[in-house]
């Protein structure tokens, strides 16, 4: 049961592409689905679990946007804006339409698809720099759109108010409730990205990623899986907006302006591009890290800071952390926090006869 | 004149004016471009550090001459020293790492500058008054004019530098073909630092006559978003197009703020330079004078 394999003995093609190699691998998933299902919501405090909702929602957004950079390797700095397509959708059908969240949240994800595909275009003639700032366009201009058309926006503050989502009378309405509600739509991103980027697709994607010329000469339709990967991409997006929605119960432009995309730019970043724990080990990280400034400064920053400067005070560090982090892994470990962990693990893998 | 002519001729008027300060700051985004092919997303940032520099020298009562100096300095010290820690080590590495790297310059100023020079605006006081200058039926801030010959003055140092002077043709050279450049023996590595720097001398400028402008906070930084259609139009390797692309993404912002504005509730400025630019990478992706050596897919 613990036991590691010492080479490369797969025979068959389903061995080689199967989700738990090994016998270790499928215990340790058992073993976190009891603990994350049973034992958490049970011994956690409520902060906590809010905490952890908010990077269950993270996780989704960032699997999205690592299935566009990380491995088709189209960069796209507009995330943040298919995410506020995806939440204007929802929250319009709950609240115009009366829609339960089934319903709504594959609508604003579809949406976000579509939007996505249209700002994707110009990924079929440009490429690197220019798809950037064609990307950015995007970002802008769907920024612009949602906060000037009241019949999208909602009136005068741009934020439309949605119920809690519910399930056959069951109301998602505390911390401890919505966490079962993101669990769920957490792991079947997961799940979801897993299957994918061993497919057919994804091996597309990859193969775009690594030598867009190559992949065409196999028989690689590379403008259908660039628009593919856009698509997929913004549906994601699309899915962590209404999460946002419902989690917070509102839809406001504000939460998915510029920022936002750099957030999730610096999850994928930091956890590693093109790997599917790297980006859970990211959203967790760029989650986390605002949480810890915020506990520190509020220690520490109390001695030189006024309570009113202190808002100021951490938003610009946790953009000035960010943005260190960011250069950082670039230069130094451009494979991210999901190099580190298989550096340790075989290190352990092997020990204690490291060469 | 008509007034409606009179109105156009004023929008047109405004919009010039400050679509040659656009032209200024986009200077240094294609000057690094040319140079080194790195995308600096974080040009408008540097507009704001160099603003902040500046406000800050004034606060300490020193004059404005002492304060125009020392962000030059600031600035070319920046800018050798971004290089040399950030984007050598980048050199040779795809096209996506370099552009989140200046993301990442991008989001460290914007956090940084204010904690450490200061959160809230600040004017930045300039001795040119406020009496409004009259050109013809329409009248300009003078802000905005000194704004506009900051920047022409720019372009011709600079055409200078390039067709010219010694330094400049190495560093043209340097962007065509940095192998035979540096079989011709010159030290293409130095000219990576000196195009940053030089990307630094820009910002300062623009620094001063944004910040005069429009005040310094770290909202200065939105300028710098105005920079990609400006590039994008002008084609992002040439010099002439920076300025060529600036006036017109000015006059299309001004007179669509003009005419457009009323009709749907104000903010076209910030929209109309964008749709022409999704234009402009549908329909000409290498701008009015760019090369013409995008890499189709």
């Amino acid at each position: 049961m613990f036991h590691r394999e010492s080479g490369v003995f797969k025979t068959t093609y389903s061995a080689d592409m199967a989700l738990y190699p090994l016998p270790i691998a499928k215990w340790t998933m058992i073993a976190l689905a009891v603990i994350f299902v049973l034992v958490v919501p049970m011994i956690v405090h409520e902060y906590y679990l809010s905490i952890l909702n908010l990077i269950f929602i993270a996780i989704v957004g960032a699997l999205g946007l690592n299935i566009l950079v990380g491995y088709t390797g189209q960069i796209s700095i507009g995330h943040g804006a298919f995410m506020s397509v995806g939440a204007y959708t929802a929250a319009n059908l709950a609240v115009k339409l009366d829609l339960p969240f089934w319903l709504t949240l594959p609508a604003g994800g579809l949406m976000a698809a579509l939007i996505g595909v249209i700002v994707g275009m110009p990924s079929l003639r440009i490429k690197g720099l220019y798809l950037a700032i064609a990307t950015l366009a995007g970002q802008l201009i769907i920024e612009w759109t949602i906060n000037h058309v009241p019949a999208i926006s909602g009136g005068a503050q741009a934020s439309i108010e949605v119920d809690r989502p519910s399930l056959f009378g069951f109301e998602f309405d505390t911390q401890g409730r919505l966490y079962f509600f993101l669990l769920f739509f957490a792991v079947l991103a997961i799940v979801a990205t897993l299957n994918l980027v061993r497919s057919r697709i994804g091996r597309a994607f990859v193969a775009v990623r690594d030598q867009d010329i190559a992949a065409e000469i196999i028989g690689i339709n590379i403008y259908r899986y660039k628009l593919l990967a856009f698509a997929i991409s913004s549906f994601f997006a699309g899915v962590c907006g209404v999460l946002y929605t419902y989690y917070f119960g509102i839809a406001n432009y504000e939460q998915f302006q510029i920022i936002v995309s750099i957030d999730y730019l610096a999850m994928i970043i930091i956890g590693g591009l093109g790997s599917v724990l790297g980006t859970i080990l990211g959203a967790i990280f760029v989650t986390l890290l605002p949480i810890v400034i915020r506990i520190f400064m509020e220690d520490v920053g109390s001695l030189f800071f006024t309570t009113a400067q202190m808002a100021n005070v951490i938003s610009g560090l946790r953009l000035g952390v960010f943005g260190g982090l960011i250069i950082f892994f670039l230069i130094v470990e451009p494979e991210g926090l999901n190099r580190l962990w298989r550096n340790i693990r075989s290190y352990f893998r092997v020990w204690p006869f490291s060469y | 004149m008509s007034e409606d002519l009179e109105f156009a001729f004023a929008l047109v008027l405004s919009g010039a004016s400050i679509g040659l300060m656009y032209s200024l700051i986009a200077l240094g985004f294609v000057l690094v471009y040319k140079a080194t092919d790195a995308i600096n997303f974080a040009q408008g940032e540097f507009v704001m550090l160099a603003g902040m520099v500046v406000v800050t020298v004034l606060g300490a009562q020193a004059p404005l001459v002492a304060g125009i100096v020392v962000v030059l300095l600031v600035m070319i010290g920046f800018g050798f020293g971004l290089e040399k820690v950030v984007l050598r080590p980048l050199l040779g590495r795809p096209v996506v790492a370099v552009i989140m790297a200046t993301i990442g310059i991008a989001a460290v100023l914007r956090g940084w500058g204010p904690l450490v020079l200061g959160i809230e605006t600040r004017a930045l006081p300039l001795p040119i008054g406020d009496e409004p200058i009259s050109i013809g039926p329409a009248t300009l801030p003078p802000i905005q004019v000194l704004g506009a010959v900051v920047a022409l003055l720019f372009f011709l140092v600079f055409n200078w530098f390039f067709k010219k002077s010694r330094m400049g043709v190495a560093m043209r050279a340097v962007a065509d073909n940095q192998q035979v450049a540096q079989a011709m023996g010159i030290n293409v590595e130095r000219y990576f630092a000196i195009a940053w720097a030089m990307a630094g001398i820009v910002s300062a400028l623009g620094g001063v006559v944004w910040g005069a402008m429009l005040g310094v906070d770290v909202q200065l930084a939105l300028v710098g978003l105005k920079v990609f259609p400006v590039v994008i139009l002008g084609g992002l390797d040439s010099i002439g197009g920076a300025l060529i692309g600036g006036l017109i993404i000015g006059i299309v912002e001004s007179l669509a703020a003009g005419y457009l504005d009323p009709y749907v509730g104000g903010g076209t400025k910030d929209f109309a330079p964008y749709v022409l630019m999704i234009l402009v990478l549908m329909i000409r992706p290498y701008g009015i004078f760019g090369r013409r050596q995008i890499e189709r897919v």
